[in-house]
């Protein structure tokens, strides 16, 4: 299962599930991190973590660690 | 229901959305600020006067979302259902929206519908969505949400008036529960569940808390609930049964808690926008785009952000410097003004070193204040504190912080007082007051002088490596270290221990650039200037005030009575009959000069703060200090600066030794190194002592403003109180290891 935070940058993909309902995956799920939204890698931060992230019109900043909890399709 | 003359608007919207800037259009620049009982929440109020009617508008923090996972996040949901005593009914909720955002800004939009309560849409930013090619449908928009939605720049002021209006309208008419975004199997669990808490209490749950109540898996709210209405044990864990068996339904129908609120919300949100919203099918590369794509490049992002930072610095300083010195030679001028005009005794001293002085210890930070906010400003304004959040991150998690944390700390190197007030920033409660409780270790600019003058008398200007690598440069870079190292370390510890819990999510938006607002950088850096000196300033004065009785009174010393007295007012009797401008007056005056600064000293001996200074010697003296060393250890806890003010007294130079001055310093180096034990007659001050004092004073607490902003910020005594015993623990340990390691070894 490929999880968000493998993907390389640059690269497209559709979110299928966030994983856990804890505050986190609460949090993810209100940015709009919600199953079916096509979310794109734009950047990484110059220290290797966290994730730039676009999806629904805006860029969105996760740790690695919390990309883990999404699972995705890539595009 | 009787007419009421006043009406009550609260105020939501994400973060990056102009709500301040609302705020401001809307209420001006008269607002009471407070905070919620029992929170670290801000509580902003504003006032407009429309149609004869008096208009109160409640400011609430930015969010995402309207799901109280914490007390700071539970105040916002109170306030709109009317449940927070100090606000009282809310008659209107204004939500303000980015519409180059709408998407996501519309999920908020969605929990407020629900709320109830009559809802006026403000569509913010419109000028900027337009020109990224989206285009709105607000008729459109209005029709499908059901509520007044009106287009506004806020920055510009444009549509205020269309708005306020249209609050007016609303608050005549009462909202229907408008349609629910949830399946048919969550709107009948929450129905159910309304119905069983609902029997028999006084008041009826709200929908939404029902609904919050069955999607908070975290059990935070059925707590928070639990706490406020009386119902024991019992009924909380029939309510934990209810709730898993509602949720374990719920997941056979396919639908996930708490997925299921944001697949249903989101939902409904595209339903709404469908048509009613144009958006370019291929995203635009925006300018913002091409500046960030920059801005967080690996190579220039870094070197930018580090050159934005040094310069923030330098300005800072070089701004500041000249404006404090002004401030305190005014003060100083003023003192000397008015102690001229008055008889001495206490109430001359009183005026002169502790209200004057007071004051003075006040303002002496504006300049700082206001200039680091400025710049702050004008980075959140325009998009890049969160940017340098984003690249700071990786490394302030290694200390179990986040990215959020970082500019509050190095504003800490400035002045701790801006750093604490900076992290406002931090959502997370534990986060924020871990920052609060380390910033004050980094090295602020009022150490810099103890710094100087320890390193200029007692450190050789020995240098390595070809003058590379210098001694006495390298002592004080150490000294900050110190500071970087213990506060790392004491965030590590207070997060694993006092202020415990899950990492807080990071999962932050990266607002779009854009040019700062002069009105809001001026009103923002304004509104953090009045709110330290009116509600830190009082208590700070009050401190000052105490300090100046413990160093004066009993204002009694038989030193002075016996000897020094009738020698001076002899010297003074001689100086009359000798003629102006003669040498032999010259040199008569030099020497009235020595003894006021003797008497001086001998009253510093015998008020309570030197007689505190002479019963902790056995408690200093493991540290290589005499008593003379913890009488100015002691007298500089309430401002560190005054140290060299309270050593010059002490050696006989006077109070007024300034720093700056080198012929001073000098004076002051050379009666240091001359200084003595009074029982064996060794020297005090050797390289370990120097070193034990100037640790001290890197890691402790000798600030009371600090403290009393700490007190303002965290609405409790009780973290200023743990930070100045933490800080001052620590300052003794480092101190007493310092000098007992430093005196075993062979090159001391």
């Amino acid at each position: 299962m490929t999880v968000l935070a493998d993907l390389p940058v640059g690269a497209r993909a559709r979110v299928s599930l966030v994983n856990g309902g804890d505050d986190l995956s609460m949090r993810l799920l209100e940015m709009g991190l919600t199953p079916g939204v096509e979310v794109a890698v734009v950047g990484v931060a110059p220290l290797g973590d966290p994730l730039e992230l676009e999806l629904r019109g805006y860029r969105l900043s996760v740790r690695r660690s919390e990309a883990a909890r999404v699972e995705i399709h890539q595009l | 229901m009787t007419r009421r003359s006043s009406k009550t608007i609260a105020l939501i919207g994400n973060p990056n959305t102009g709500k301040s800037t609302l705020f401001t259009a809307l209420a001006g620049v008269r607002q009471r600020v407070g905070n919620y009982p029992g929170v670290t929440v801000e509580k902003k109020i504003g006032a407009f006067e429309l149609d004869g009617t008096h208009w109160q508008l409640v400011d609430l923090p930015g969010t995402y979302s309207l799901a109280p996972r914490s007390p700071d996040e539970m105040v916002a949901v109170d306030v709109l259902l009317g449940r927070q005593a100090d606000v009282g009914t809310v008659d209107a909720v204004l939500s303000i929206v980015d519409a180059g955002n709408l998407e996501r800004n519309l999920y908020l939009v969605s929990q407020v519908l629900e709320l109830g309560v009559p809802t006026v849409v403000a569509l913010n930013m419109v000028d900027l969505a337009e020109s990224r090619g989206i285009a709105i449908d607000v008729q459109e928009l209005q029709n499908r949400l059901g509520v007044p939605v009106v287009a506004v720049q806020a920055n510009r002021r444009i549509g205020m008036a269309e708005l306020k209006r249209a609050l007016a309208a609303a608050v005549q008419t009462s909202a229907r529960a408008p349609e629910s975004p949830f399946p048919a199997e969550f709107q009948h669990e929450v129905a159910e569940l309304q119905r069983s808490l609902s029997a028999g209490a006084p008041q009826a749950l709200p929908r939404y808390l029902a609904e919050r109540l069955l999607l908070d898996t975290t059990g935070y709210l059925q707590g928070a609930l639990n706490e406020s209405s009386p119902g024991g044990a019992q009924r909380s864990h029939d309510l934990a049964d209810t709730l898993t068996n509602a949720r374990a339904r719920l997941a056979e129908a396919g639908w996930q808690v708490p997925a299921v609120e944001a697949q249903a919300r989101y939902g409904w949100v595209g339903k709404i926008l469908d048509g009613a919203i144009t958006r370019p099918r291929q995203r635009v590369v925006t300018a913002s785009d091409r500046i960030d794509r920059v801005l967080t490049n690996k190579f220039w992002g870094t070197l930018v952000f580090a050159a934005a930072m040094l310069a923030v610095f330098t300005s800072v300083f070089v701004l500041a410097d000249p404006l404090m010195g002004l401030i305190d030679d005014s003060i100083g001028a003023l003192g000397d003004a008015i102690s001229n005009r008055m008889a001495p005794g206490p109430l001359q001293s009183l005026v002169v070193d502790g209200i004057i002085g007071g004051v003075g210890g006040v303002v002496i930070f504006l300049p700082q204040i206001l200039m680091l906010f400025f710049f702050l400003a004008v980075l959140e304004d325009c998009g890049y504190m969160a940017r340098a959040a984003y690249l700071m991150d990786k490394l302030m998690v290694r200390v179990g912080l986040s990215g959020k944390s970082f500019i509050p700390m190095l504003s800490s190197f400035a002045c701790a007082i801006p750093g604490v007030m900076a992290t406002r920033v931090i959502e997370n409660r534990r986060d924020r007051l871990t920052t609060i409780l380390v910033a004050p270790l980094m090295s602020c600019s009022a150490r810099l002088p103890v710094y100087t003058i320890l390193i200029g008398a007692f450190i050789p200007a020995r240098a390595f490596l070809g003058g590379l690598v210098q001694l006495q440069g390298l002592t004080l870079f150490a000294m900050y270290l110190v500071g970087m190292v213990t506060a790392a370390g004491v965030a590590l510890v207070l997060k694993r221990t006092l202020l415990r819990g899950p990492t807080p999510p990071f999962v932050m938006e990266l607002p779009t650039y854009k040019w700062p607002s002069a009105t809001n950088v001026i009103l923002r850096m304004a509104e953090r200037g009045w709110s330290f000196l009116y509600r830190a300033g009082t208590l700070i004065l009050a401190v000052s005030i105490l300090v100046w009785a413990a160093s004066y009174y009993p204002h009694h010393s038989e030193e002075v009575d016996a000897t020094l007295a009738p020698t001076r007012d002899a010297l003074a009797a001689d100086i009359e009959k000798l003629p102006p401008e003669s040498a032999e007056r010259e040199a008569l005056t030099v020497k009235l000069d020595d003894v006021d600064h003797s008497i001086a000293a001998a009253y510093q001996r015998e008020s309570y703060l030197g007689q505190m200074g002479h019963w902790i010697e056995p408690a200093v003296r493991p540290l290589g200090w005499d008593w003379r060393i913890g009488c100015a250890a002691i007298a500089s806890f309430p401002a560190r600066e005054v140290v060299m003010g309270a050593l010059g007294v002490i050696y006989n130079l006077g109070s007024d030794v300034d720093v700056g001055d080198d012929s001073d310093q000098d004076r002051l180096a050379t009666r240091m190194k001359a200084a003595v034990w009074d029982d064996t007659g060794e020297p005090v001050y050797n390289i370990p002592v120097a070193l034990s004092i100037m640790v001290f004073f890197a890691l402790c607490a000798q600030c009371a403003s600090t403290l009393v902003v700490i007190r303002r910020e965290t609405n409790s005594w009780r973290w200023p109180a743990f930070t100045f015993a933490y800080m001052t623990g620590l300052a003794y340990l480092a101190a007493l290891v310092t000098y007992q390691v430093g005196m075993r070894l062979p090159t001391f």
